[in-house]
């Protein structure tokens, strides 16, 4: 049977110990500390051949800026001192979800050095280990295969892009992740999503992973029939993964539908040749073209015999011309012009006409144009014609970035295979099978068993209980609810407060452990009532504290002697009209009271008082 | 640790060798990759296979594991570069001695294989051939910690025959561990040189995309070509970033970091120039000029000079026992230059039985000065010579270059205090 999509994942994991090879804290931080800068070579192998991806990478020449902060940052991650032994815990920490995973682990651990030479390591590879292969995980009763389970040091963070120079801060570099790939087994996105759930709960369970942005990322692997595997690389939505991958499904069959066009019309690989133009153009009105050239840029162009309307078809569905001006930014430039999107962008129809008279085009004919400094904008359109070529062939391998849309954009070709060589400087490490004995007799709770014991002690439902536990707030419930009166109020908190505060644009980042407890002690202490909670949320969100959301929303909790005072005033303001209805008027007069009171006693509490005053009123 | 018997045994039966394919079956399982050398660390049961991925995996073999030879390495044919040389540039010579500053890198097996030949270097740092002509030649190849005053003696030969025969610059990359040493003795040895003599590390080996190796290389040929200097030079990183080189005077540079870049300092003086990434060079300390004479090495050494690190409580017994079978001694001492009052009186006996005694100091910044304290008059009056502001290393290669020239004490005396090669230095700025 042939699959509409093949996919696979590979999960990302920070873990919560020290750095994987030297003793410093892994946390980010915003101090910059001390720079240095440096640059990458791609280094030569055996057969003089460098790597395809490492040479894209070198192609941009860039350099690169390290930041390096204190007591997160040390020689080790400057690349001035040999790593020391692995971090201990994380190895732990990897062996564990390997077991949970079913997989079967190495004798004997050996890390690698995998080549990467976009700057955001500073010794130019990643260290990495193969720490298990052939596990499963089961979703839906469907059994998805675990491929291999790894050990690696996370890359240093890029803070700044500026012209062709990377500034990276060293904090992130070397905080040990995990890495769990699993087999191509997936051919429903939402399944995927659930896969990456599932594998974020074991992992959560070991109660030795990051919490947080970021610290948890998906690399998806999609391939349609007749397509190519893609790599969509360092998604941290994991609510995006299905959108992420019906676009590419999209995408794809796209370039198969240009590929099948461009053959029938019988077109030919385009020749990779820049043509200066940028006399034809001088006198251009054009902001690109203009700045460009006052620059002391170039206009480069080149023809596209038989593109035409591939680049951008008039129901936008077909977009070669977009994946071009993608390869094109690769290289440093804004973009490309294509005759598909012209007279557009300050170019008029006689400037277009010029450049096909100049071109000698015909109607099926195409061009692609690009302005900047000759340095870049030559590469860049060479690059751009290099991409169209390929659009003859199909879909082309390659590593792309997600954007917080839903879609994606080119970032380099995917990487070969012989990128990696040993670590030498790492010892490897022995695991001894009695050492696995004792951590399969000592596993953390599994996802099922924690699901099944929150119903059991806290007598919430079971689908609370599953969900609390799939999105992973299983452990924070745990803590806020210890008094058992909260568990209610806690789930209901985290599965329709948190999610609504999202859909708001709140910044749940904000919202970390120590603030949810505090609110909630807070609460049980009768700072205030229950529903002023998604209120109290949604300012410490913005950064403020306990107090002062408590303060600045006038939640001050008041005694009942003030409630009965502002009850009462209220009753008074509209007193013929509770003559009239008696106790008819409870219910109308509610949702006037609550506007006063909301946040400063309970609900229900209120509900009473006003219930007592109207009588008493009354009986008056 | 090697192999065990068994895993010996799989291997021999299977006559897989490394870089075959092979196919390895362990406790019902199979796997299959590329057989990788045996680690020094691993287990001795444990065969390391590189599987498809590029991931090393380790597996313990046992009674019912099975290896089989799936196919041969393949033989691969290194595409020989020429090495492109205008004909109207200098010539540079490159003297091999084991450092592996240029290498390839087998990413099938792991192996770091050492670039020597001229068209090796040209293949891993193709800029060389934009500025000078290549010549090169392997003088030994071994680990620099393994170097003996044998080694110097042959390297300067070496190095004298390439400037004779007209060098613009001889450049000897070099294990860093011991390239202080090297580079001193070679200062010594050679005397007057008509062109530079460019000893060259890398703190991070070349396999490594940050290695430090590629950038150190290209600025030894350019300070070899441009600048109009000529000595023995030590040239590496001037800071951590690749920002720019410094270039030292053989005779004054000391590895003082054990992993860092910058790890080489010049001790007691600045650095002679300093040379920044795209060949901005800066001198920062006079230097003697290129000539065309020739270069008339000496290179007599005696080797049997001890350096001894003196430490509070030192037995006397240790510098005794050196001294039997030793012709010389160099102490590094504490501040001044200081030892204990019982050494002072065996140092005396070693330097009455015509064996001279230098004082450096451990301090390393620094002049040593025996006329300050009392322990430091008794040295002088037992005769210790004052190694001045000499680096403890350079003293002993000089101490050994001398007592290769003359046994008799005075002139010995004489020489050490005398400076040859920049190694004393007799000012110094705040």
């Amino acid at each position: 049977m042939t699959h509409p999509v093949t996919v696979g994942i590979e999960i990302h994991q920070q873990l919560d110990t020290c750095k994987l090879f030297c003793s410093c804290r892994s946390q980010l931080v915003e101090e910059e500390g001390s720079q240095f800068r440096r640059r990458l070579r791609p280094t030569q192998s055996e057969m003089g051949e460098i790597d395809r991806a490492a040479l894209a990478q070198a192609e941009r020449r860039m350099h690169f800026t390290y930041q390096a902060p204190k007591g997160v940052s040390c020689l080790v991650e400057a690349d001035e001192e040999p790593p020391h032994d692995a971090d201990a815990e994380a190895m732990q920490t990897v062996l564990t979800v390997s077991t949970m995973l079913k997989a079967s682990i190495m004798d004997e651990v050996h890390f690698m050095r995998k080549i990467v030479i976009d700057g955001s390591n500073t010794s130019g590879f990643q260290r990495t280990a193969l720490v298990a292969v052939d596990g499963t995980v089961d979703i839906n009763g469907k059994n998805i295969g675990i491929l291999s389970v790894c050990l690696e040091e996370d890359a240093a963070r890029k803070v700044e892009t500026k012209d062709r120079e990377v500034t990276y801060r060293l904090d992130r570099l070397g905080i040990p992740l995990i890495e769990i790939a699993t087999a191509p087994d997936m051919h429903d996105p939402e399944d995927v999503k659930e896969v990456a759930q599932r594998l974020g709960s074991i992992l959560r369970s070991t109660r030795k992973v990051k919490r947080g942005l970021g610290t948890i990322r998906e690399d998806i692997n999609i391939s349609i029939p007749g397509g190519a595997r893609v790599e969509i690389k360092g998604a941290q939505d994991l609510g995006l993964i299905p959108t992420y991958i019906r676009n590419e499904m999209e995408r794809q069959s796209s370039l198969i539908e240009i590929k099948r066009m461009l053959n029938e019309r019988g077109a030919k690989p385009v020749t990779v040749a820049a043509r200066d133009i940028s006399d034809l153009l001088k006198s251009s009105k054009s902001k690109v073209i203009v700045s460009a050239l006052s620059k002391g840029g170039k206009v480069f162009c080149a023809p596209l015999p038989l593109f035409a309307g591939t680049m951008r078809s008039a129901d936008l569905r077909l977009r070669l011309g977009a994946e071009m001006a993608q390869h094109a930014r690769s290289r440093g430039v804004a973009g490309i012009f294509h005759s598909d999107e012209l007279p557009a962008y300050g170019i008029t129809a006689d400037e277009v006409q010029m450049i096909r008279k100049e071109l000698a085009l015909g109607d099926m004919d195409a061009f692609a144009l690009c302005a900047d400094q000759a340095d870049r904008a030559k590469p860049a359109l060479l690059a751009a014609l290099a991409r169209a070529n390929q659009a003859l062939v199909g879909v082309p391998e390659e590593t792309r970035d997600p954007l917080p849309d839903g879609t994606s954009v080119y970032s380099r070709p995917l990487p070969g295979a012989g990128r990696m060589y040993p670590e030498t400087d790492v010892r490897p490490i022995i695991i001894e099978p009695e050492r696995l004995m004792t951590i399969a007799s000592n596993l953390p709770e599994l996802p099922e068993a924690r699901t099944t014991r929150l119903v059991r002690e806290y007598g919430i439902n079971e689908q609370q209980s599953r969900q609390l536990v799939r999105e992973g707030y299983d452990d924070i419930f745990e803590e806020v609810a210890k008094d058992k009166g909260m568990a209610a109020v806690a789930a209901r908190t985290f599965l329709s407060t948190y999610p609504e505060l999202q859909k708001e644009g709140a910044d749940l980042d904000g919202l970390t452990g120590t603030t949810v407890k505090e609110a909630f002690s807070a609460l049980l202490s009768g700072k205030f009532a229950k529903e002023a909670l998604p209120s109290v949320l949604r300012e410490l969100a913005k950064g403020s504290s306990v107090e002062g959301a408590v303060s600045s929303l006038g939640l001050a909790a008041i005694d009942q002697g003030e409630a009965e005072r502002i009850v009462d005033a209220m009753i008074h303001e509209r007193a013929d009209f509770v003559n009239e209805k008696g106790m008819g008027s409870v219910g109308p007069l509610m949702g006037v009271a609550m506007k006063e009171l909301r946040g400063k006693i309970d609900g229900k509490e209120a509900a009473d008082l006003l219930k007592r005053r109207i009588e008493a009123f009354l009986k008056a | 640790m090697s192999y065990s018997e068994r895993a010996r045994q799989l291997l021999a039966s299977s006559q897989a060798r490394e870089g075959d394919t092979v196919r390895l079956k362990v406790r019902g399982k199979e796997h299959e990759g590329i057989l990788m050398p045996h680690h020094e660390f691993s287990h001795p049961d444990v065969i390391v296979i590189k599987l498809k991925s590029g991931y090393n995996m380790g597996l313990k073999v046992d009674e019912g594991s099975e290896l089989t030879l799936e196919s041969r390495a393949q033989e691969r044919t290194k595409k020989a570069k020429d090495a492109v040389n205008g004909n109207d540039l200098p010539t540079v010579s490159f003297l091999g001695t084991g450092g592996t500053i240029a290498s390839y890198v087998d990413y099938r097996t792991g192996a770091v294989h050492p670039a020597l030949k001229a068209e090796e270097l040209v293949a891993t740092v193709p800029e060389l051939s934009e500025i000078c002509r290549m010549r090169s030649h392997v003088v030994f190849s071994i680990f620099s910690e393994n170097m003996t005053p044998q080694n110097w003696q042959t390297l300067a030969s070496a190095v004298a025959d390439e400037l004779n025969d007209g060098a613009e610059g001889v450049i000897v990359p070099h294990g860093t561990d011991t390239l202080g040493f090297t580079s001193a003795a070679l200062s010594f040895m050679l005397g007057d040189v008509p062109r530079s003599v460019l000893l060259v590390g890398a703190q991070r080996s070349s396999d490594r995309p940050s290695s430090d190796s590629y950038i150190n290389l290209l600025s030894s040929a350019r300070f070899c070509v441009n600048a109009n200097a000529a000595e023995v030079f030590a040239l590496m990183h001037g800071e951590s970033s690749d920002s720019y080189v410094h270039i030292h005077r053989g005779t004054k540079v000391r590895k003082m970091h054990t992993s860092r870049r910058d790890a080489f300092q010049s001790v007691n003086c600045a650095p002679v120039a300093r040379l920044g990434m795209q060949g901005e060079l800066e001198i920062l300390s006079e230097c003697k000029p290129k000539s065309r004479t020739k270069v008339v090495p000496d290179t007599r050494m005696e080797k049997d000079v001890a350096l001894l690190y003196f430490y509070p409580g030192m037995s006397t017994e240790i510098v005794k026992k050196v001294m039997e079978d030793h012709k010389g001694l160099i102490m590094a001492g504490t501040g001044l230059g200081h030892v204990s009052r019982d050494m002072v009186h065996v140092l005396k006996d070693v330097i009455s039985e015509g064996k001279p005694v230098v004082m450096t100091s451990q301090c390393l910044g620094g002049r040593v000065n025996l006329n300050v304290y009392d322990t430091g008059r008794d040295l002088l009056s037992a005769g210790v010579i004052p190694g001045e502001d000499m680096l403890p290393e350079t003293a002993l290669i000089k101490l050994m270059w001398v007592l290769g020239r003359t046994q008799d004490m005075p002139e010995v005396e004489k020489e050490m205090l005398t400076d040859r090669r920049a190694e004393i230095s007799r000012r110094r700025d705040l």
